[in-house]
């Protein structure tokens, strides 16, 4: 790398122009930087983006040399790792979580000449884009599933940290649910981590203690779906396919497919047309998908289906009025559908909803 | 064969040599570990070691992750040379924050100069409460303080977690678990504008020679070491076991605070859930490579935090795994205290005998 850093100065010296400017050969790689929260590992949040990188190298081959630095806090640390990745020649930086936001933009601001993609978060700039899954279209697919599935009519949510998206995630599957049962409701028990197994797996359990008889979740480990299947009780898996830790209980998982994306934005740069823009892509994108419907008769997996395809095609919005918040305020009135901004601060929850985000 | 035997006293060259040596082996067998992975393995020792000090504001990072280390670190030497082992300097840290970060939060339109000492004082307070309660159950119920001191730790971070996810989560912050930011009257003033050089950076190397001073110069330093090393000999001279076990909880835990409070409104400029990425556990090694002597503390301090720094370049440069960080750090302990048989033994090349018939 130094080495590398120490010709191109050279190079740029003989040539008597800036390093910046130097016209890229066909040769040089495009370098695209990824900065993970967690270890790559077998599953979940993390583990979905690498796939992502993976999937843009194979696609792209030599043009790109991608880099990814793992674990890293969401703290000054993460500022740090990203000044160094654009120092060190990377000309896009995906920043995987929500808690970098703040040390995007200053980094950003420090190298103007560098795209930044920052997933989850809300502040733009010239150089930064935002992206993010509309993850709440899986789970209304979830709650529709749920619902027909459920003798008690009761569902277990592990829930994570009472961010919009995840009240997004518990609202839109309460909706489904009430969608083929409106007598539904569900049961939320939030952990405040996103990755906890003991927790979650004790999580889970209360939940089906208190007569919950489906769980799903929004934390990132397969403790709740085994904790789940331990006792026969069917249940969803999040980020990844997580089949394999519960053959005979996933019903299906909301995955998320960043690769579409990924290889969308390499493009851009290597075209030179990389654009700051907000992305908020859902099925219809195939940034969220959800494995084959598995351990349930096959009408609800028809049902199942078909509410992808509304959802897809624009049909189903979900959040459509009227809908109550758990004092029976109506939040979204008849024959209105919540805007992405109101989507996005949601801190509300769904009439039939027992629990708390604060 | 080799043989070891007791030299019958402690070698002072040892005494100095032994980490030195320490370090030479631990770059050696990461060196190995590197070459089965199929990388050069002086490039990546190169890298871990030399990179990330070449790189733009390489000495400021440094100095920043150093501080913190040398701050507990030091407050470690003196909790070990009197035999008090506090493990839970993490729990301390963290709990100096939630003070001085409470304050912070409490009073964001004080006056500076009344404002940030009040926060100080506040998380060597929160350090010292932490580190007290240790003393006290061990001296009232002689409760181990490696498990106490261990257990408020997990304690500390979930009173954090409640914290920043439920009463001091910022009203603005959708949710979010962090506080609001503070108000720049609560910010740890900088050495260096628009950096986060901190006057943490200045504090730390004072703190060691102070303590240095203290340890090394004092009745009360004496009374430390001779606790350390002849716990019995200690009792007859009457030292106050009690009164000690106190003052190196007290020390060694507000100096703690001092690093929570300073991480938080040095660098992060809120709270969190998570404030340190382990500091607490790597000022123990740090407190051993530096020889449980406050000035050594310094390089150890310096070299603990370049092997943080270390771990990022060799992902960004290298592609390797975050986990090399660890294991370099635990090999570096490892060859630490196995060096240090080195100060009471030394190792002989002796002719084996035949075995009596």
């Amino acid at each position: 790398m130094l080495r590398r850093q120490f010709t191109r100065l050279v190079g740029a010296a003989a040539f008597g122009a800036p390093a910046l400017f130097r016209p890229a050969f066909a040769a040089d790689p495009v370098k695209v930087g990824f900065v993970y929260l967690g270890p790559v590992g077998d599953f979940g949040w993390t583990y979905q983006h690498d796939i992502a990188r993976k999937a843009a190298v194979d696609h792209y081959g030599d043009k790109i040399k991608t880099t990814y630095v793992e674990n890293v806090a969401e703290g000054p640390d993460a500022e740090k790792v990203m000044n160094d990745l654009a120092n060190s020649g990377h000309k896009l930086i995906f920043a995987t979580s929500f808690g970098y936001m703040n040390y995007v933009v200053n980094s950003a601001r420090k190298h103007p000449a560098v795209f930044y993609e920052h997933a989850t978060g809300y502040k733009r700039a010239a150089n930064i884009s935002d992206y993010n899954i509309r993850f709440y279209q899986g789970r209304y697919v979830q709650g529709v599933i749920a619902g027909k599935l459920s003798k008690a009519g009761l569902a277990g949510y592990v829930g994570s940290v009472p961010v919009p998206e995840v009240v997004q995630g518990v609202n839109a599957f309460m909706l489904g649910m009430q969608s083929v049962n409106p007598q539904a409701r569900m049961k939320v028990v939030l952990i405040n981590s996103w990755y906890d197994p003991p927790k979650e797996g004790d999580a889970a359990k209360a939940l089906m203690d208190q007569g919950c008889d489906i769980i799903t979740q929004h934390t990132d480990s397969p403790a709740p779906l085994q904790a789940a299947a331990s006792r026969g009780i069917k249940g969803f898996g999040q980020s990844t396919d997580m089949a394999k830790f519960a053959t005979g209980t996933q019903l299906s998982a909301s995955t998320d497919n960043w690769a579409p994306y990924y290889i969308k934005r390499i493009g851009d740069v290597l075209d030179g047309t990389w654009k700051s823009t907000d992305t908020w892509g859902g099925f219809d994108t195939g940034m969220l998908s959800m494995p084959p419907f598995a351990n349930m008769p096959e009408d609800v997996a028809a049902l199942g289906t078909a509410t992808i395809a509304d959802i897809k095609s624009g049909k189903n919005k979900v959040f459509v009025g009227p809908i109550a918040d758990q004092s029976g305020t109506v939040k979204v009135a008849e024959g209105t559908t919540m805007d992405d901004d109101a989507l996005s601060h949601m801190q509300w929850l769904v009439r039939g909803v027992d629990g708390k985000v604060t | 064969m080799l043989k070891i035997e007791a030299r019958g006293y402690e070698s002072k060259f040892w005494r100095y040599a032994s980490p030195i040596l320490a370090l030479l082996l631990t770059g050696a067998t990461s060196g190995l570990i590197f070459a089965a992975m199929d990388r050069p393995p002086v490039l990546t020792v190169y890298t871990f070691l030399i990179v990330p000090l070449l790189e733009q504001d390489g000495f400021q990072a440094l100095a920043v992750k150093a501080a913190p280390l040398i701050m507990m670190g030091v407050g470690l030497s003196l909790a070990y040379r009197a035999n008090v082992w506090n493990i839970g300097t993490d729990g301390q840290f963290t709990l100096g924050a939630i003070c001085g970060g409470g304050i912070a939060l409490a009073f964001p339109d004080a006056p500076s100069l009344a404002l940030f000492p009040a926060i100080v004082a506040g998380g060597i307070i929160g350090g010292m409460l932490n580190g007290g309660l240790v003393a006290w159950l061990r001296i009232r119920f002689n409760a181990n303080e490696i498990l106490t001191s261990l257990m408020f730790a997990y304690i500390t971070q979930y009173l954090l977690v409640y914290l920043v996810t439920g009463p001091w989560r910022d009203p603005e912050g959708f949710g979010f678990p962090q506080t609001a930011l503070f108000s720049d009257n609560a910010l740890a003033p900088r050495l260096i504008e628009d950096t986060n050089v901190h006057i943490g950076v200045l504090l730390a190397p004072l703190i060691a020679i102070a303590l240095w001073v203290m340890l090394e110069k004092t009745l009360l330093g004496f009374q430390f070491r001779v606790l350390g090393q002849a716990t019995r000999a200690a009792r007859f001279a009457g030292f106050n076991e009690n009164r000690l076990v106190w003052v190196a909880m007290l020390i060694s835990g507000g100096l703690a605070g001092l690093a929570g409070v300073l991480e938080a409104t040095g660098t992060l400029g809120q709270l969190t859930t998570t404030l340190s990425p382990g500091y607490g556990f790597t000022a123990i090694i740090v407190s051993f490579l530096g020889r449980l002597n406050p000035i050594g503390v310094i390089p150890a301090g310096l070299l603990l935090a370049l092997t943080y720094l270390g771990g990022d370049a060799a992902q960004i440069n290298l592609g390797l795994p975050n986990a090399v960080t660890g294991i370099f750090q635990g090999i570096l302990l490892f060859y630490l205290l196995g060096c240090d048989i080195l100060l009471l033994n030394r190792i002989r090349w002796v002719r084996s005998k035949p075995k009596a018939a």
